[in-house]
């Protein structure tokens, strides 16, 4: 079981339509959308997503002309808790794993952060071993979807 | 530098390495008699000296060119497909052309001599790379109104040498057909040359293969592009110029010390001017190359503009040389941009994009505009699989990597605009690489 998870990030141009088609080809090839950030900048935008199926979600986009990358991402529970995610940080900072980005994803019962680390691996030893949990990939991939098998 | 033991051979002492005075001489008898006879011959030539009062009396040397009217490539399209023949078309032994961009054909007629002549030229350049009659030249230039399968073909003949008429396509074909006739040379555009070298590392047959000059043209190509031919197959490799409208390939090209290409100019008489005005140029100034057919029968040109742009210089050259050298082009007027006052060509951007070592892909679009009455120039580059990066802080040092590598190499500042891959539009034939907004007439 893979502790970190992949996620899927786009490169979009800032023009008309350039989301919209990313989002047609995920639909129209089955694959869910479980969390998103979108960063811009003056020129491009940057679309991070955590998705039900990386790799076809990779695959799809790159047919249609995108480009595109899996990144190993951890996906942190937060309980619904006051300070929890302070916390958490406060171990990851103590851990000295630098975090280059982060975005957060809710489903239900708690509230997930993504994390985008120089070192995956040690920060999930940080976070469990300060008391935290994380997503495993095959969990993440499907949360939220409704009908689930 | 000449590797060791490189043995310069001049297939024509006499012409290529007269004394200016000499060569002045010669050029005004033949521009003296080639006037005559595009004034008694050709309408199109008699009517445009009579519309600037030139007579044939006038020309009396090569210094009286000046007074000459030019030759467009509209003119030629005008009088296509016979209109500007200087003989009877009984005469005419051959054509050839080139498909041209616009659709129309742009078609010109070779007496034998004339075919016998750019066989000659051609000679010369083939013995420029250092290849003589025991030579097997693989020729994959297409064949047909195409002049560069013809070209290098007569050439090869005119030498002695075997020529080997492979014509373009089938690469598999031509690596096994080049390994088992043993071809010493071969011929082809420097970016197909670059295409079969990369196969035959690949096939890992390099070593089995005998060539040892490769002769490039019809598309112009950097240095850096020369090196690495030439390292992948340890061979060397000759930029050969030319123009179906002057002859075809053989023009001019360069020699083994790489100092520019050598112009037959016996035959073909080179002007630089400045482009707009006409005027020439200084001595290692850019300006557009203009060329006046001096020996030609069937369809001789009188200062035909080449839109090609370059510089010359007229010292004699390290391999003993007289003859004019032109350096590799620039670009053509065409595609030159004055932005800010400054001359762009897209094959700057080609080189400082291509000398970033493969971490920018090559494709490439430049948009020029005018805001606030200042021009701009943005770079559009794809961001391909091998440059993307999640994080926005590596896409913008990639951004700012690509603006002051551009900058360095234009001296001007760019603005750089990361775009999708294959947004830029790929063309079958030249790709378009400049897109100018400003509004100038």
């Amino acid at each position: 079981m893979s502790i970190t998870i992949q996620q899927l990030s786009v490169f979009l141009e800032n023009r008309e339509g350039s989301l919209d088609e990313v989002l047609a080809v995920l639909a129209s090839n089955d694959v869910n959308i479980v969390a998103l950030s979108l960063a811009d900048t003056a020129e491009y935008g940057m679309l991070r997503m955590i998705v039900s199926d990386p790799n076809k979600g990779r695959a799809v986009l790159k047919e249609n002309g995108m480009s595109v990358m899996l990144t190993d991402v951890v996906a942190l529970r937060v309980p619904h808790e006051t300070g929890s995610l302070s916390k958490a940080m406060h171990q990851i900072v103590e851990g000295e794993v630098n975090v280059e980005y982060m975005y957060a994803f809710a489903n239900g019962e708690d509230a997930s952060a993504v994390i985008k680390s120089d070192d995956p691996a040690r920060l999930v030893d940080i976070l469990r071993g300060s008391g935290f949990d994380v997503w495993e990939a095959s969990e993440a991939y499907v949360s939220n979807i409704k009908n689930r098998m | 530098m000449a590797p060791e033991n490189w043995i310069e051979r001049i297939r024509d002492p006499k012409m290529e390495c007269m004394s200016r005075d000499e060569m002045a001489v010669l050029q005004g008898k033949k521009l003296v008699n080639l006037v005559e006879r595009v004034y008694n011959n050709v309408d199109f030539y008699n009517k445009k000296m009579k519309d600037l009062g030139v007579e044939p009396g006038d020309i009396r040397g090569i210094e009286d060119i000046s007074k000459l009217p030019f030759t467009t490539k509209e003119d030629l399209r005008n009088n296509y497909p016979f209109g500007l023949l200087a003989v009877p078309k009984s005469e005419v032994a051959r054509v050839q052309g080139t498909s041209g961009t616009t659709g129309k054909l742009t078609l010109m007629s070779y007496t034998q001599h004339d075919a016998d002549v750019w066989g000659e030229c051609v000679a010369r350049c083939l013995s420029m790379a250092g290849l003589t009659k025991e030579d097997m030249i693989h020729v994959c230039y297409g064949y047909g109104l195409f002049t560069g399968g013809m070209g290098l073909d007569l050439g090869a003949r005119a030498l002695g040498a075997m020529a080997i008429p492979m014509s373009a396509g089938n690469t598999k074909r031509q690596i096994m057909c080049m390994e088992d006739f043993g071809a010493t040379a071969f011929a082809c555009t420097p970016s197909y040359a670059l295409y079969l070298a990369e196969s035959m590392r690949d096939a890992g047959v390099v070593d089995k293969m005998k060539i040892k000059a490769g002769i490039h043209g019809a598309e112009p190509w950097t240095e850096e592009m020369r090196h690495k031919i030439e390292d992948i197959l340890h061979i060397n490799c000759f930029d050969i110029y030319g123009l179906c409208e002057i002859s075809g390939p053989g023009v001019a090209q360069d020699c083994i010390h790489h100092a520019g290409l050598h112009i037959h100019h016996d035959y073909f008489y080179p002007e630089v001017l400045k482009p707009g005005t006409g005027e020439a140029v200084a001595e290692g100034e850019l300006g557009e190359l203009v060329f006046t057919t001096l020996s030609k029968e069937a369809m001789p040109l009188l200062r035909y503009r080449t839109k090609d742009l370059t510089t010359i210089t007229y010292d004699t050259c390290e391999c003993g040389r007289t003859s004019p050298r032109i350096s590799k082009f620039k670009g053509r007027t065409d595609d030159m941009k004055v932005i800010r006052g400054v001359n762009v060509f897209p094959t700057q951007v080609e080189t400082a994009l291509l000398g970033m070592g493969g971490s920018v892909a090559s494709h490439y679009l430049m948009v020029v505009d005018r805001k606030d009455n200042l021009d701009r120039l943005t770079v559009l580059v794809e961001v391909d699989e091998s440059l993307f990066s999640d994080e926005i802080r590596k896409l913008d040092e990639l951004k700012n990597k690509v603006g002051a590598v551009l900058k360095q190499a234009l001296g001007i500042a760019v603005n750089v605009k990361l775009v999708e891959p294959k947004t830029i539009e790929r063309s079958e034939g030249k790709a378009k690489r400049v897109i100018d907004k400003r509004d100038l007439v």
